[in-house]
């Protein structure tokens, strides 16, 4: 995964010497005789092409509607022009700082917690002895990432409706009064971090999980007739060791920290206007400015906006990796 | 020194069953909840609230599931239709492209890497796709939009090219071509056979993908014949809320023939059920495809 992409196609073998003489003879030559020589697997690697040359590529075209004011009737060039009117009405209204603010900050929690407590229970669980209890326990931690979000939605509402949630039966019982979860915004900052580790954190753990079975057990032999206690064992060995599968995990979602977690906010929020301040995020809004206020031209810009800034975001901080650490970047 | 070690070795353990044993039970309580409100009569939800263990058992919600069972028969139908073939095609492109790219006597292959990569860096949004879809290639409504777009993602064509890569070495390749296989047949006669585990970790990721999907069919799919499970189920859940919301305002009382808390529950467990059932037996495979992805990627 983290091979370098791009740069080292130069590298490349040649087979023949004819083959690099008609490299240097001109590239489009080259190109259309290695399509010839490998045609079989040009073929093979086709519709892949294909395939993200539709939903990829050609979509970026579309980028053009977040400047025109949308009509469903006409084409696309065919649409009026506005300029930036779209980005400056998100920008007025305030919309775009606060689906930016959330979307930033509940994936940089989503990514840390999520990173450091999978490490910690991954700590935990491979001292435990007991094979079955071991598997057990893991495959319990596991079961969460593999229920749909919709189920989620069911067990949230399960547990905090009003009339017969879970918590409220509860409070009743122990002689307090009924909360309307539903109407306090702020709690829903805790509750969807919340219900993002419990679906997410048993699959985490396991790659670490991984990462840790992968150390020899040399080290800790060593550290142990130094006198290491536990403790010592995993903090000057364990937790050193897991480094490099923490950074190249922390890389991955740091690029797509502009469109995190769809799903969970849908899911968990809907479209429970009550809660937008707390927990709407740049793909919940653009979902619904597509489909609930039928927005395109609002949420064609919120699209733009945040392919755009994910991207400077993610060349940034790849340029700073690649400065501090050449192995660790993306590309 | 000895004893000393001992006490903080014990002491670690005692935290590490505490911590883990908590987290796992966590972990299952809210699916215990679900189960148990699923057996629970509908009054009893009503009157007591949810609780773990069901105070008045009853059938009645998965009774009501299946007094008229074609619409989730169906909706299952248009799921498992949705998973195999999507599945089985993904696996067949993504399983090729990984080969192709794999193959380091492809000169083209980090440009075309980096064609498939780019795509995680930069897209043009929801709304474009959406209506290139629909209006340019008119998928609206058709079983084609619910699996094509899910049909390969780039994280996992790289899974499975690294995982070519790291188990296969080149030679094998020339060795083949030198017996007179052709590229295709190298493919599928040595590369196929030789990927089991690497083809069950990306094939489970497509499918649980594609099961749980509910995404496109609440963007493309207007006709409920076409619904996919997990969006049937959405609508249930939420149509019934707003039934029971009507019902409370109009002062007409539906909740006799319609015992609202207990079937969604139950069709909640009726949609997992396959999951659920599956899991144990999945697991250990997704287990394994991650620690090789993750110790050797």
């Amino acid at each position: 995964m983290n091979q370098p992409l791009p740069k080292s196609s130069a590298m490349l073998a040649t087979d023949s010497r004819l083959d690099e003489r008609r490299l240097a003879s001109g590239r489009k030559k080259g190109f259309f005789h290695e399509l010839i020589r490998n045609r079989i697997l040009f073929l093979m690697l086709l519709p892949t092409l294909v395939f993200f040359f539709i939903n990829s590529y050609i979509p970026m075209v579309g980028i053009y509607y977040a400047f025109t004011q949308f009509d469903f009737n006409t084409s696309l060039f065919d649409a009026k022009f506005v300029g930036l009117q779209n980005f400056q009405f998100l920008w007025q209204s305030g919309t775009l700082t606060k689906l930016t603010l959330n979307t930033v900050g509940y994936n940089a929690a989503f990514i840390l917690l999520g990173n450091v407590l999978a490490i910690v229970l991954a700590i935990l669980l491979n001292e435990l002895r007991g094979r079955y209890f071991k598997k057990i326990a893991q495959s319990v931690m596991f079961l969460p990432y593999f229920v749909s979000f919709v189920i989620l939605s069911v067990i949230v509402y399960n547990i905090f409706n009003y009339d017969n949630g879970f918590l409220n039966t509860l409070l009743l019982q122990l002689g307090g009064e009924r909360v309307d979860v539903y109407n306090k915004p702020w709690v829903w900052i805790f509750l969807i971090i919340l219900f993002y580790l419990w679906k997410n954190l048993g699959y985490s753990m396991v790659i670490y999980l991984a990462a840790i079975t992968g150390i020899s057990d040399e080290y800790y032999e060593a550290a142990k007739m130094d006198g290491a206690n536990i403790f010592q064992r995993i903090w000057y060995i364990t937790v050193p060791m897991l480094k490099s599968t923490f950074v190249v995990l922390l890389l991955f979602a740091l690029g797509s920290i502009m469109k995190g977690q769809f799903d969970l906010f849908y899911q968990l929020i809907g479209n429970n206007g009550v809660l937008y301040n707390t927990t709407d995020i740049l793909d919940t809004y653009v979902y619904r400015s597509l489909k609930v206020t039928f927005d395109v031209g609002m949420a064609s810009a919120a699209g733009v906006y945040q392919s755009l800034f994910g991207f400077v975001l993610i060349m940034t901080v790849n340029y700073i990796i690649r400065k501090l650490n050449d192995e660790y970047a993306l590309f | 020194m000895a004893i000393k070690e001992d006490a903080y070795t014990r002491l670690f353990k005692i935290i590490s069953y505490a911590v883990i044993i908590i987290a796992s039970i966590a972990c299952l309580l809210p699916f215990l909840l679900i189960i148990s409100a699923s057996l629970t009569s509908n009054e009893s939800i009503i009157r007591d609230g949810y609780h773990f263990i069901p105070q008045q058992f009853s059938l009645e919600g998965y009774r009501t599931v299946f007094t008229f069972p074609e619409e989730v028969l169906r909706a299952y139908g248009v799921t498992i239709f949705t998973t195999v073939v999507g599945t089985t095609l993904g696996l067949f492109l993504m399983t090729m492209a990984g080969y192709v790219l794999a193959r380091k006597d492809f000169k083209y292959r980090n440009a075309f890497s980096f064609y498939i990569y780019f795509t995680t860096l930069f897209g043009g949004g929801l709304v474009p796709w959406y209506i290139m879809l629909t209006k340019y290639l008119g998928l609206l409504d058709t079983y084609t939009v619910l699996i094509f777009p899910g049909l390969m993602t780039p994280f996992l064509i790289i899974l499975m090219k690294n995982f070519i890569r790291s188990s296969m070495p080149e030679e094998l390749f020339e060795s083949a071509k030198i017996d007179g296989a052709g590229d295709f047949k190298i493919y599928y006669r040595i590369v196929l056979p030789l990927s089991t585990p690497g083809i069950a970790t990306v094939g489970l990721f497509l499918a649980l993908a594609y099961w749980n999907d509910w995404f496109s069919s609440s963007l493309f799919i207007n006709d409920p014949h076409k619904y996919q499970l997990q969006y049937y189920l959405y609508n249930v859940i939420n149509s019934m809320q707003f039934i029971a919301q009507m019902g409370a305002g109009t002062g007409v009382s539906l909740s006799n023939d319609m015992p609202t808390e207990s079937t969604k529950m139950a069709m909640a467990i009726v949609v997992t059920g396959p999951i659920l059932l599956l899991y144990p037996f999945i697991q250990r495979y997704f287990v394994k495809g991650l620690t090789i992805g993750a110790v050797k990627g």
